[in-house]
C-alpha cells in the first residue's frame, strides 16, 4: 500500500482518507461520518498532535515536502472533527438545520 | 449585574437619543420597502466590494454582482496603477462583458483588455473602447463615446469602495471619525484570508443585528462551550465595554476573556493545545500600537472593537491582531448573502497554520447557528402577528441601524 503521510506517522495511515485539501471536503467527509469514526480518528490523531507539529516546523511550511504536507492536511481534518468529538456528539452543530456556509477562499499552505 | 459604566444619562440608548420605545420590524418583511431600500441605500452610499490585494499588478480585474444596487460592476488595476471600477456592461447592445460560463457569477483574473463574448468589442483597462467590429457597418459611430461607464471607487486602508451615486461626497468624508480612528492599523501584514459565503433566508438587517449584539451569545450559542464554561456565561450575561455613533455608522468596544482564557479548563482540549479559538489565535503574532481610535474605553479587559460602516460592511478588530469582516448583500426582501473574511498575518509555523484553521472554523460553525436562526426569526416576522419588539441597551446599535436605514429611505421619497 502506497504511504501518504512521513513515516514517523505510519500509525495514523489508516486514517489517510482525511487528508484532505480544502475545508469543504473536510465539512462533507465530517457530515457523513458517523460519531464512532470521528471517534476513533480523534483518539488516535490528538494524543499525536505535539509529535506532528514538531515534525512540520522542521520543514519551511511553506514548502512542505508532500508526505508532511499530507500530515498537516490531517490535523486539519482533525481540528475539523473536534467540535462534534469534544462537545456535540452530533456531526452537525446543534440548531443548524439545513443551513450551508462554502468556504471560497481557502487558508494557505 | 453593571460590570462596566455606562454614560452619565443611565443608558447608551438615552444618551445617544435614539428613544426607548419597541421598534418596529415592517421594514424587514415588505417587498416594496426592500425596492425603495435598493435606491435609497445601495444606489448611494459606499459598499465595500474587495481589497487592494486582490488587484496585485496592472490588468488584475474582479467583478462584483451588487444585485441591490441593480448592477454588477468590474473592478481593475489601471496601467498607472489606479483602482477604477466600471458597470459591467458593453456599450454596444447590453450584454454582460466580463463572465465565464455563468451570467451571475463574480470572476477575477488578469487581463490586457475586456473583449465581449457578443460581438467582439473591445475596452483598454481605464475604459476607453479600442475596438468595434466591422466599424464601418455603424452609421456615425465615434468610440471616444462609447467607453465603459465608469463607477466611482476610492481605497481606504486597502478596502475598496465603490460607489454608484455621481453626487455622494468622497469616502473618507463618507466613513467619517471611526475610519480616521483606525488608519494605520496594519491591514496590509494580515494577508492569510479565508472567506467563507453563504445565502441566508432572512432580510439583511437582522443578520446585521445579530452581529450587532452580543446579548444572543451566552444563550444561542450555549452548546458551543464545555458545560462549565457554558453556564458560567449564561449567568454572567452580556455587557459592552463601550457603544458609539458617527452619522450612519456606529461600533460596539467588547471585553474577549478567551485569548487565552484565565482558566484553561474552561476551553475544549484542542483550544488548548492550538491555543487558538472563537476569538482567534491566542499569540499576537506581532506586536504594534493600536490606533487611537481603537479599544476607545482603554479597557484592559479588551477583546474585539467592531465596527458597522453603513449600510452593509462590518469590520472586527480583535485584541490577538486578527480581521474578520462580515458582508451582508441583500438579494430580496427576506433574503442575502452572507460573507465572512479573515484576516491573518500568514502563519510561520504549523500550530500557528492550525490555530488559523481553529480559529476560522470556530467562526463558520458559530455563524451557521446564527444563519439558521434568522430564518426562523423571518419567519414569524413575515406572521406579523406581532410587529414591534423591546430592544434593551445591549440593542442600542440595532435600533440605530433601523433608524438610520429608515432615514436614508424617508429622505429619498422625500427627494425624488
Amino acid at each position: 500500500m502506497p504511504t501518504t503521510l512521513p513515516s514517523d506517522f505510519q500509525d495514523l495511515e489508516k486514517y489517510s482518507d482525511w487528508v484532505l485539501f480544502t475545508e469543504s471536503e473536510r465539512y462533507s467527509k465530517r457530515l457523513s461520518s458517523s460519531m464512532d469514526e470521528m471517534q476513533e480518528f480523534y483518539d488516535a490523531a490528538f494524543p499525536r498532535i505535539d509529535a506532528a507539529l514538531s515534525y512540520l516546523d522542521q520543514h519551511d511550511l511553506n514548502a512542505l515536502p508532500e508526505d508532511a504536507n499530507n500530515l498537516l492536511y490531517l490535523y486539519c481534518s482533525l481540528v475539523n472533527v473536534s467540535f462534534p468529538v469534544e462537545v456535540w456528539r452530533q456531526p452537525r452543530v446543534p440548531d443548524s438545520g439545513a443551513a450551508s456556509m462554502d468556504c471560497i477562499v481557502e487558508l494557505k499552505p | 449585574m453593571a460590570h462596566f459604566s455606562k454614560p452619565a444619562e443611565g443608558s447608551w440608548t438615552e444618551h445617544f437619543k435614539l428613544g426607548t420605545a419597541p421598534v418596529d420590524y415592517s421594514d424587514s418583511t415588505s417587498a416594496e420597502h426592500y425596492e425603495l431600500e435598493r435606491d435609497a441605500i445601495f444606489r448611494r452610499t459606499w459598499l465595500q466590494v474587495g481589497r487592494v490585494e486582490q488587484l496585485p499588478r496592472k490588468g488584475s480585474y474582479f467583478t462584483r454582482e451588487l444585485q441591490a444596487a441593480r448592477t454588477s460592476v468590474i473592478v481593475v488595476r489601471d496601467s498607472d496603477g489606479g483602482v477604477r471600477a466600471f458597470h459591467n456592461i458593453c456599450r454596444h447592445r447590453g450584454n454582460k462583458l466580463v463572465w465565464q460560463d455563468f451570467p451571475g457569477e463574480e470572476v477575477s483574473g488578469t487581463t490586457r483588455q475586456f473583449t465581449c463574448k457578443y460581438h467582439g468589442w473591445r475596452y483598454g483597462l481605464d475604459g476607453t473602447c479600442t475596438f468595434v467590429q466591422q466599424e464601418s457597418e455603424f452609421f456615425d459611430l465615434d468610440k471616444a463615446n462609447f467607453g465603459l461607464v465608469p463607477v466611482r471607487a476610492e481605497v481606504w486602508e486597502g478596502f475598496i469602495f465603490v460607489n454608484l451615486d455621481n453626487d455622494a461626497a468622497p469616502l473618507l468624508d463618507y466613513l467619517g471619525r471611526f475610519a480616521k480612528g483606525i488608519d494605520g492599523y496594519p491591514f496590509g501584514e494580515m494577508t492569510q484570508v479565508t472567506k467563507y459565503r453563504a445565502e441566508v433566508g432572512s432580510n439583511w438587517k437582522l443578520f446585521i443585528d445579530a452581529f450587532a449584539e452580543f446579548y444572543h451569545a451566552p444563550i444561542l450559542h450555549a452548546k458551543q462551550a464545555v458545560s462549565d464554561e457554558s453556564k458560567k456565561l449564561m449567568d454572567i450575561g452580556y455587557e459592552s465595554l463601550h457603544y458609539d455613533i458617527d452619522g450612519p455608522h456606529s461600533m460596539q468596544s467588547s471585553w474577549g476573556g478567551m485569548a487565552p482564557p484565565k482558566d484553561e479548563s474552561m476551553v475544549k482540549p484542542i483550544e488548548r493545545e492550538l491555543r487558538s479559538g472563537l476569538f482567534g489565535p491566542w499569540d499576537r503574532p506581532i506586536e504594534f500600537e493600536l490606533p487611537a481610535g481603537v479599544n476607545p474605553s482603554g479597557h484592559k479587559a479588551w477583546g474585539i472593537d467592531s465596527f458597522l460602516f453603513f449600510p452593509n460592511f462590518m469590520l472586527l478588530l480583535w485584541a490577538p491582531n486578527w480581521v474578520l469582516t462580515y458582508h451582508y448583500w441583500p438579494t430580496s426582501y427576506n433574503s442575502h448573502i452572507f460573507e465572512g473574511t479573515l484576516y491573518f498575518v500568514p502563519p510561520k509555523t504549523a500550530r500557528e497554520r492550525l490555530g488559523q484553521e481553529l480559529a476560522a472554523v470556530t467562526f463558520k460553525e458559530y455563524a451557521l447557528q446564527d444563519g439558521n436562526t434568522l430564518e426562523a426569526t423571518q419567519r414569524m416576522l413575515e406572521a406579523q402577528a406581532v410587529r414591534e419588539f423591546p430592544l434593551n441597551d445591549q440593542e442600542v446599535l440595532l435600533r440605530h441601524l433601523h433608524k438610520t436605514a429608515g432615514e436614508f429611505v424617508s429622505d429619498y421619497q422625500r427627494t425624488r
